[in-house]
């Protein structure tokens, strides 16, 4: 567990969650990112921003060793993606929502388990623990009631805690979340977005949350990259979307406008590969 | 009753429950994965294999599953090497190996009996060794499937997080391609290569109209399973039909019951 967040110095590559040096990742020829340089201190809270077909969830899935870059390097936890080994039990994924088939036959209980599988190893069967530390992980997103309830009965906003419960139920170090809100009406995403914020205060994790979603975002954010294949700008938020970035925003893809005091950002839709 | 006097008809109920029980059991990681399409590829691979043993003369089993797992094998890794969608790799071997079993059958010259019991199969034509040979290997593959249970579910649900959880996502994707072609291969001699595939697909497809537990899905889609070939060899048995069209029939007959029963359907069917 990083022990001690105030020291860090920004300094080894142990103090960063993630460093990404001169990464590019291809996606049959095309290149889906390039050239993309910088580090997420242990213990920050991350946005990763951009419009669709960005690359935002390939920079993820190249941190996590689910895509391999054809340039530069990439360590994640201080290792080689592909070499992360038992580290692996400290990693929280929650993955695009619409990937998964919610028509599967499972309850909710057996899904945040399945966030046990990696650490219990092949052959080994659940056990009454693991069930145990599933319930707590519920609990943890207020879903407890809900544990022998089949996913297909679950509302979209509570497949996303469902799914965050499987992720959390390791008490992972660094978590990753690809687009939680996607499913979610406006007021939920909100709601969703300032109760991600308080699970990363009340624990000492690593927190990055891939969005298209500017403007909630930033006001919990430590930190926001900006990508439209190359990394357009990244830093503090009130830093990254004041005048300077403004028009590098614009090649991010994201518009701002202003109402009242707090500058509001959406990133437009659309440039989808 | 008398028909159980015979040999063969003891033999063949045996077969039933074995064949019936493991193509259900590898049903449902078919259903689940949406390798349908891939499980009726490797079963008409068999073919090829079969006409290669029958030719050989060797018993067209072990040729059938040394082909049949290549090309599980093939399937997998054109898919995962070329931007070739699955069902455009598996309709090319899917021609290209019933071409392959056509032409060595060509090359023959006695063969109408036998190829025709492959093709569409005859439970009531099993010997012994048969019977030996089914329940080795179907207790293998649900060895494999019991002690791979979580590692299975996993990759069935969410492949993508299991593989950064650490599981051989793409080995254990290999594996069930395999275990579908031992499946096929063992009960190629009673349902035939033209309708195994159905056996495998249709009792999961079935459960899985009447159920959202897993493990439930599993019991139904085995009881539906033996159910269908149990009554498809007395159907067999009484009117003298190919056995495996029988079972296949009476499984598809039990997933319109489930389909029409269903809940999910219900559900769906909501505005």
């Amino acid at each position: 567990m990083n022990t001690d967040l105030s020291a860090n110095t920004g300094g080894t590559d142990p103090k960063n969650a993630i460093t990404f040096s001169n990464v590019t990742v291809h996606y049959d020829q095309l290149p889906a990112l390039e050239n993309i340089s910088f580090s997420i201190p242990e213990g920050s809270f991350w946005g990763i921003i951009g419009p669709n077909g960005s690359g935002k969830s390939t920079l993820v899935k190249t941190a996590l060793g689910l895509l391999t870059p054809s340039r530069g390097t990439v360590r994640t936890l201080g290792r080689e993606p592909a070499a992360l080994g038992s580290l692996r039990a400290s990693i929280g994924y929650v993955p695009q929502y619409a990937d998964l088939d919610f028509s599967f036959p499972l309850q909710v209980i057996d899904v945040v388990a399945m966030g046990l599988y990696g650490e219990i190893g092949l052959f080994h069967r659940v056990t009454r623990a693991h069930r145990k530390r599933a319930e707590e992980a519920l609990r943890r997103v207020n879903m407890e009631e809900f544990a022998d309830r089949q996913i297909s009965a679950l509302s979209g906003g509570q497949r996303q805690r469902v799914l965050i419960a499987r992720a959390l139920v390791i008490d992972p170090v660094l978590l990753i979340l690809d687009e939680p809100t996607a499913a979610l009406d406006p007021g939920s995403a909100e709601g969703l977005y300032g109760w991600i914020n308080d699970l990363h205060d009340r624990n000492d994790m690593t927190l990055i949350l891939v969005t298209h979603d500017v403007g909630v975002v930033s006001q919990y954010v430590d930190s926001i990259a900006c990508l439209n294949r190359t990394l357009v700008a990244h830093g503090r938020p009130k830093d990254v979307l004041s005048g300077e970035s403004l028009e590098q925003m614009y090649g991010c893809g994201a518009v701002l406008f202003g109402h009242g005091d707090v500058p509001h950002m959406v990133v437009k839709h659309g440039g989808d590969r | 009753m008398e028909l159980f006097d015979h040999v063969f008809m003891q033999r063949a109920l045996i077969e039933a429950v074995l064949i019936g029980g493991i193509c259900a059991v590898i049903g449902v990681y078919v259903v689940l994965n949406g390798l349908s399409f891939i499980g009726a590829g490797i079963s008409h691979s068999t073919f090829a294999g079969v006409a290669l043993g029958l030719m050989v003369g060797i018993d067209p089993l072990w040729t059938a599953l040394l082909f049949s797992t290549l090309v599980a094998l093939s399937i997998g890794a054109v898919s995962e090497r070329t931007n070739l969608k699955h069902d455009t790799s598996v309709g090319i071997f899917f021609a290209a190996t019933m071409a392959l079993g056509v032409m060595l059958i060509g090359l023959m010259d006695d063969y109408y009996v036998d190829v025709f019991s492959y093709l569409f199969g005859n439970i009531l034509a099993l010997t012994a060794t048969d019977i030996w040979v089914s329940a080795i290997m179907a207790a293998l593959v649900l060895g494999i499937v019991i002690l791979l249970f979580k590692e299975f579910l996993a990759l069935s649900f969410d492949a993508e997080v299991a593989a950064v959880m650490g599981l051989p996502v793409r080995k254990l994707h290999y594996l069930l391609l395999v275990l579908i072609a031992v499946t096929v291969v063992l009960s190629v001699k009673s349902v035939g290569v033209v309708l195994v595939s159905a056996l495998i697909v249709t009792p999961a497809a079935a459960a899985f109209q009447l159920t959202v537990n897993f493990r439930r899905m599993m019991l139904l889609s085995v009881l539906f399973g033996i159910g269908s070939a149990l009554s498809g060899l007395l159907i067999s048995y009484y009117i003298d039909i190919p056995s495996g069209a029988g079972i296949v029939l009476i499984a598809t007959v039990l997933f319109f019951l489930a389909w029409l029963l269903s809940p999910r359907r219900k559900r769906h069917a909501q505005p």
